[in-house]
This record gives structure tokens, sequence and C-alpha cells, in this order.
């Protein structure tokens, strides 16, 4: 049993899964960079990922994302060794150490599997012959949780995801979403604090399939899980990744935050993959924004330009808060982008953003504005920055 | 190319090696043979008597009450009384009860016998490649060869009768649990590995339920099956149906072996409409 300060939730160390007999040599074509094809073509073994090393943080969405047989599924599959690793490390947290899994004893691996990692499958994987609720506390019973304090906790999750009319219903008489949420209230039954999400809303129809992606968003919120969720839908991992891993023919091409995948794809196989994306639905104000220090001065005390074209200047104190803001040469009130409704009479304003806001409201506030640029404060209304129509069409258009 | 002939013309002594086998076992092992026979003989000879010694209506309404509480169907139980009423009506019902108590003692023999090994042979590939040629011969050797062997082994009577007739039967529930078990889906089984079943709770708690449906038609199979065997078990000296088809066989008795044979047919379809549990339920 490995002992080691704990730093991460999961932590993959450079591994490597093969299947199929010729361990040793396909391992050692993967120490030459040989491409899944090659290790194929000479040793019949079938590369399943190479040199995966990934951490997880706690409380974290870690989406692993790729092209099916991009190895996504194969390597979320050995945190709780459903696949062996041929090679490597796969340390889970577990209290206050963090156990190998890859060698750990079968009595560990057994109790990281009931109490700290569960399972959500693509294809629901309910027992059809166990109700709706029999199939919640199906990970309790196996970790020999007595009769009375199972029922009661299956009774909690079960209303936490809105089936508790449904405990005595066999699976089959439910529809797919239902299922699905069945099975995440098996996963939540366990109250494992990391979850494990084999493509989950794959197999649902979309409409569905975004529901419940709000409805996990949701529940995240209170539950603070460790999360690590395996996708090919570039939208779903954009939308509830906090982190996303971009795999190709089993090896990480690329690992960032959203915006980052979106606006810094490492390779052509990342671009192709962001090629279809509504850059919306990632970017935000930070994204775009020219920083302070890059804009030009206006003038003497701290005043700069806002924007290329030179209509709006803020002053800055020294501080970094705004004292005095002017609109095509007549002083102006600056106005949050969240109270666009509530626009002041007649008297000039500029509109102000936090880093944070989505790209879309600024680009809302500046077609109420007659295209001014808008301003970024931070959570203490310090001045960072400024968005002028240039920078929101260079990131939208992803060309500088 | 003269030396071809010769070889075939030599015979290879497998009947000879076969009866030198079975002298061995006679003179060596008739004790341990005569007690197995003796006991079987007793069990099912006793089992008969206290069946017959109940009345035949209330016996009758009894099995209808547990075809009833089987299917939860009026229909099947008032068809189930109604049979067994013709059967009484022929005059066949102690020849009737003696085969029932056979035919579900081989069946519940060949259960039990089947599913463990069927289990065995679904978790090791190894045991199912050298089990079915074993399963292939017991199902496709004529009856009447190794009824042979088990009549110089266990005598005359209704011990040799039950042990053909598990031979004949076992096969089945073999066959069908390791089909139901190496069929359970995939995904099932992760769900259990993923949350932490060890291999016995994998078994009790994911493989046996999911593959339960096919193991029940394998039990109604093996009953099928061990029906079939009641003439072939009554010419080595079991007791039931199986007689009177016999004696009419011998006696060119057209009545007799009608309604003996009907007899069987309608025990085959009671027995089959009982033993279909769990079939087409919950799936």
């Amino acid at each position: 049993m490995t002992s080691a300060p704990v730093t991460h939730a999961v932590e993959f160390k450079d591994v490597d899964i093969v299947f199929g007999e010729e361990q040793r040599r396909a391992l050692a074509m993967i120490d030459q960079g040989a491409s899944r094809e090659q290790i194929l073509r000479e040793t019949g073994a079938v590369l399943g990922c190479a040199g995966a090393s990934l951490a997880i943080a706690e409380g974290e969405i870690s989406v692993l994302m790729g092209l099916s047989g991009s190895g996504k599924s194969t390597l979320l599959r050995a945190v709780n060794l459903l696949n062996v690793p041929s090679r490597g490390t796969v340390m889970v947290k577990d209290g206050d150490r963090a156990v190998d899994v890859t060698a750990c004893d079968k009595a560990t691996l057994r109790r990281i599997r009931q109490e700290r990692v569960a399972m959500v499958f693509q294809q629901f994987a309910l027992l059809p012959w166990r109700t709706v609720a029999e199939n919640v506390g199906f990970g309790l019973e196996l970790a020999g949780v007595s009769a009375s304090e199972r029922k009661e906790r299956v009774a909690r999750q079960l209303q936490l995801v809105g089936l508790d009319q449904w405990a005595g219903k066999y699976a089959h008489e439910l529809s797919g979403g239902m299922q699905q949420r069945v099975g995440l209230a098996r996963a939540f039954a366990t109250e494992a604090p990391i979850l494990l999400m084999d493509e989950p809303f794959s197999a649902l129809d979309p409409l569905i399939r975004t529901k419940l992606q709000d409805e996990l968003l949701q529940l995240q919120k209170t539950l603070r899980k460790t999360i690590i969720f395996v996708s090919h839908d570039l939208e779903e991992a954009l939308k509830i990744g906090n982190r996303i891993s971009i795999m190709e023919g089993g090896r990480i091409v690329q690992t960032g935050a959203p915006e980052e995948i979106v606006l810094k794809p490492a390779n052509d196989y990342v671009r192709e993959f962001i090629s279809n994306v509504n850059p919306m639905s990632v970017l935000t104000a930070w994204n775009v924004m020219r920083d302070r220090r890059d804009l030009e001065p206006a003038g003497e005390d701290g005043w700069l330009w806002l924007d290329r074209r030179n209509t709006t200047r803020f002053k800055v104190g020294p501080d970094g808060l705004v004292v005095a803001a002017e609109r095509e040469g007549r002083p102006a009130a600056w106005v949050s982008c969240d109270d666009l409704d509530a626009l002041p009479a007649d008297a000039p304003f500029v509109f102000w953003a936090s880093p944070g806001t989505p790209l879309k409201t600024v680009m809302l506030a500046m077609h109420r504005s007659q295209t001014a640029p808008v301003a970024l404060l931070d959570d203490t209304s310090r001045f960072v920055g400024a968005i002028g129509i240039r920078d929101v069409l260079q990131g939208v258009l992803r060309r500088s | 190319m003269n030396w071809l002939p010769e070889i075939l013309s030599e015979k290879i002594p497998v009947g000879r090696w076969g009866k030198l086998f079975f002298d061995f076992l006679t003179a060596n092992f008739a004790w341990f043979f005569d007690s197995i026979a003796s006991a079987l003989s007793s069990v099912l000879g006793g089992a008969s008597a206290y069946l017959l010694m109940v009345p035949p209506l209330v016996l009758v309404i009894l099995i209808a009450a547990l075809a009833w509480f089987l299917q939860r169907s009026w229909k099947l139980a008032l068809g189930v009384a109604l049979g067994l009423l013709f059967i009484i009506n022929q005059g066949l019902w102690k020849e009737t009860i003696e085969t029932v108590v056979l035919v579900v003692s081989a069946a519940a023999a060949s259960m039990a016998i089947g599913v463990p090994v069927g289990i065995w042979a679904a978790h090791n590939p190894r045991v199912y490649h050298l089990l079915q040629p074993v399963l292939d011969l017991m199902q496709t050797m004529p009856t009447f060869v190794y009824l042979i062997p088990v009549l110089i082994l266990f005598g005359l009577g209704v011990a040799p009768g039950l042990i053909v007739t598990v031979i004949f039967a076992a096969p089945a529930p073999i066959r069908l649990t390791y089909l139901g078990i190496t069929s359970v889906p995939k995904p099932m089984l992760e769900a259990g590995e993923a949350f932490g079943a060890t291999r016995r709770q994998l078994l009790w708690k994911v493989e046996l339920p999911a593959a339960l449906p096919t193991i029940m038609a394998g039990l109604t199979q093996c009953i099928m099956l061990s029906l079939s065997m009641v003439v072939i078990a009554a010419l080595i000296g079991a007791n039931g149906l199986g007689k009177p088809v016999v004696r009419a066989l011998n006696s060119v008795n057209i009545p007799l072996g009608l309604e003996a044979g009907l007899a069987i047919v309608v025990l085959a379809i009671i027995l089959d409409r009982m033993s279909r549990i769990g079939g087409g339920v919950r799936r």
C-alpha cells in the first residue's frame, strides 16, 4: 500500500493501458512513440491509452474528451480498476492519504469502490429485477449497510433526483432520462466523494440531455464532488467542465480550462474539434479584453482610452478605482451590464462588466450603447481592462 | 500396401475394455452401488407411499392450489385439477404418483448437479471445453447402451431408472446455466464490480438473478426430458406410467397404451405449465 501527501482527488501518473498478450513489446513500442496502428500491426495488442498524466483537484469537474476510440473511457475506468493499467500509477484520495489503486490489495480496492469512487454508466447498467429503490441501494447493500439505514439513505437520494414517487417501479417502466437519474442516485447513495461518469448522457435525447446536465450542475453546487466526466460532445464538455483534457489515439493532447481550449488549441486535432463550437458559449469578458496596461494613455492624471477610436476614456486613481469617465467629450456615468434595462435617462453612460461576465452579455451592452466600449472591473471595483468592438470580433472569429 | 487391410481387420477391443471396467466395478464396489440403490429406492418408494396415503381428491386440490400459487392463474389451476381427475378416472393414479416422484426427484438431482457445474463452466473456459464433449456424449449416446451397465451396477428397480434419467436430463440445466451466466450483460457485471462487489456477491446479486429466466428454462426442459425417460425407466424396473406402456407394447394392447400415453401427455402439460417460474416475469 502506498501513502503519499495528498494533493489531488485523483492523479494519473504516466498511465499506459494495453489490451492483449504482448504487453511488454507493446510498452516498448509506446516508449519509442509508436502509434496505435503500428502497435496493433506488430504485436496484436490494442493501445488503450499511453503516457496519460493528469491531476484532478477536489471538487472539480474534469472532462475527458475525444472521439470514440481515443482512450477516454479506458483512462476513466482505470480509476476504479475496471481497466488495469499496464504501467503507471493511479492515486486516489482516501481520507487524508492517497492510495495507488494499481498496487493496493483487494480489500482496499473494494473499500475504495464502495466508499470513495462511484460510477455512472452510459447504458445506465441498472439491474432489471430490482426496483428503483433496490437499484439505488445496490452499492450500500454490497458495502453491508444495514437495511434500515439503507432505506433512509435511498429515500434521501430518490428525493434528490426527484424520483421518490417511482421507488417501487422497475427500471424498464421508466424513461431513459429517469433511468439515468436512478443511475445518478445509485452513485450518490454511497456518498463517495469521487464520481466517474462514462458518457452518462450520450444515450439520451438532446432535450433530456440538456436537462440532466443542468441538474447535475445544480446538484454539484451543493454536493461538491470530484467528477471525472467522459464525453465526446464538446458542447457538453465546455458546459459542465472546469477543466477539459482532449484525447487523441490514446494520448492526452491538451488539458486546460474550456476557454483555453477554444482560444488556444494545441494542435490541428483540437482545432478541428472546436471548429464547430459556438465561441459565445464559452468566452467571457476576461478572454477578449485588453489589459489596462495595454491601453493608450488619454492625457495626464491617469486618463486611459478604452477604445482604439478614442471615444471613451476613464480616469483611474492610483488605487485602481475609477475616478471619472468621459464619453465623446462629456462626463459619463458607469453602469453595470447587469442593469441593462435600468439606463440613466439622458446622461451619457459607459457599461462595465466583471471578468467572468459572458461575452454575450458584453455584446448586448455594446449593442445598447451604440458600440461604446465596455470597461472591466474586478470584485473590488478596480479597473482591469476594457473591451472594444474589435476585441469582440477577434474573440468570436478567433483571429488576431 | 498390403498392411492396410490387416490393420483394419484387427478390431480394437473397445467393448471388451468397457466390460472389464464394469466387471472391476461390480467385483470391488458392489457394496457401494448396492447401498446407493437401496437408499434411493427406499427414499423414492417412501415418498410415493406417503403421497398415495393421501386421498386422491385432497391431493388434486393441493396440487391445483400449488399451481395457482406458482403462476397466479385460475385457468391453470382449473386445468390441472381437470387433468388429474381424468387420470384418476382412467385408474392410473398410483402410476402417475410414482412417475411424478421419479420425475421431480430426477429433475431436482439434475438441477442440483447442473446449476453448480454450469456456473463453474461459465467462470472457467477450460472447464467448459472439457465438459462439452462429455455433455455431447451424455445426450447422444443411445440410452439403451448405458442402461446395461447401470442395470449391472444397481440392479433392477427405481434407482437405476433415476440414474439413467439424470444422465439424460442433467446436460440441459448445465448448458442453460452456462448460457445464462455467460450472457449476463457486461455493464451489469461492471456495475457490480464498480460498487465493490466480492466474487460471491457478484454471483448472488448480479449473475444468478440475471441468468434466472434461462436457468428456469433449464428446469422446464429438464422436467420434460425426465418425463420422456419414464418408458425406458420402466424397462429396468422403475414403477410408474411407463409400466402400462411397456405392458401394452408387449401384449399389443391398444386401449391400455392409449390410456397410459394420454396420462403421460396430461402430466407433461401440467408439469410444463407449473414449472415456468420466473420466465416472462419482470423482463
